[in-house]
């Protein structure tokens, strides 16, 4: 069935259809809506030089292999009664002291693990060693970001035995891993109150899709004339429907909610069915 | 820069089925990109260029079609387009948490050599 009107046709299978537009923004009306479905799945035209052409039409997702691996990745983090996290943000923001903190505060609470992604280095995930949790660093090398097969294989080095919590610290960058499904619950995407309260504004894909929003290092806002009411602004008319925290990991101003809100989301996580969708 | 990687599965996608078309010649490739998918339509063209020579579609035309973000608003009943990329109905201002359209990064079809 045509995945955008429920019109019948098959998404995916080259299919020639007269006049079927999808394309059009602003209504749904099928206007030529005469469906000849031929069975030669493509049609074609004669070019002015006498050269026939074809026209395969395809509807495919550019990123339908990462989107495939990341389901495979959630039914198995699913399974497993795993909250998975995907931090993002740009380089600087504060992830990786924000995620050393949640460890140490979370405590018995829930169990958690790492996987974090750096162009270069393992610096983060020595520092996130000395919170007691398991880490995995994946090195992208040029690579701007975190895709899903990245994290099946790093899962691979994991003891997954009794864990909770599975925090993905992204490539630091506000752009890239915004196209990449990596089969988390959760998106949490980290604006620092140095990076100026329109960084929303600025980079409305990644805000788009945040599940949460943290504003962090809320100790230097004075230090920055932070403007707080205008970013929770800014946030709202990205992403309304996001759960907003204002935190200082190093302060610990804000860390309880934030804890408290992972706890309940982990127990959410266990009481779905996995087999649901 | 994660255009350019998008760009090869898109490439890698349209040398497949050009082959299992038996088609010698790529002539066009038609995208459609949505404004809330990340992807920079310019950045992709500028890959385009970069991995097809040497390639079946080697000097085709790659067409993008951007497509607007396109909210459902539940008060009002009916579907806005976002200009702005916020997610308020410009009508009666209440937010949308239902993105129906701006995220799609497809591969719509292509033309080749008629075999």
């Amino acid at each position: 069935m045509c995945e955008e009107c429920g019109c019948g046709l098959s998404a995916g299978i080259p299919v020639s259809v007269s006049g079927h537009d999808h394309h059009d923004p602003g209504d749904h009306e099928h206007h030529h809506h005469d469906h000849d479905h031929d069975d030669s799945h493509h049609h074609h035209s004669h070019e002015p030089g006498g050269q026939e052409r074809q026209t395969l039409e395809l509807r495919h997702a550019i990123l339908e292999k990462n989107d495939r691996l990341a389901e495979r990745n959630r039914g198995f983090f699913r399974a497993r009664g795993l909250l998975v996290l995907n931090v993002l943000s740009s380089p600087g923001s504060g992830k990786t002291t924000l995620i050393g903190e949640t460890i140490r505060r979370l405590g018995p609470r829930l169990k958690t693990a790492v996987i974090v992604g750096d162009l270069a280095t393992d610096n983060d995930a020595r520092r996130l060693r000395e919170s007691g949790a398991p880490v995995v660093q994946i090195n992208t090398g040029t690579v701007c970001h975190l895709e899903a097969d990245m994290i099946a294989r790093a899962v691979k080095q994991l003891d997954m035995t009794g864990l909770d919590l599975l925090i993905i610290e992204n490539v630091g960058n506000l752009v890239c891993p915004a196209s990449y499904d990596l089969g988390e619950d959760l998106r949490v995407v980290l604006l620092s109150v140095t990076d100026g309260e329109d960084k929303p504004l600025k980079y409305p894909p990644i805000f788009h899709i945040a599940n949460a929003v943290i504003v962090s290092k809320l100790d230097l806002d004075r230090a920055c004339d932070f403007n707080r009411a205008e970013v929770t602004a800014n946030i709202r008319h990205i992403a309304p429907r996001a759960r907003l925290f204002e935190i200082s990991a190093k302060a610990g101003t804000g860390m309880d909610d934030w804890c408290d809100y992972l706890v309940r989301q982990h127990e959410a996580v266990k009481q779905r069915d996995p087999l649901d969708a | 820069m994660h255009e350019f990687s998008i760009m090869q599965s898109a490439l890698n996608q349209v040398l497949r089925e050009a082959g299992l078309a038996g088609a010698a010649r790529v002539h066009e490739i038609r995208l459609r990109i949505g404004v809330l998918s990340g992807v920079v339509p310019d950045a992709l063209q500028f890959a385009f260029e970069a991995l097809t020579p040497g390639t079946c579609a080697e000097g085709a035309v790659l067409r993008i079609e951007e497509v607007p973000a396109r909210f459902w608003c539940a008060k009002c009943g009916r579907e806005f387009v976002s200009a702005n990329l916020y997610a308020e109905c410009p009508d009666c201002g209440d937010p949308s948490g239902d993105l129906r359209a701006g995220r799609e990064l497809e591969l719509s079809s292509m033309e080749v050599d008629h075999v």
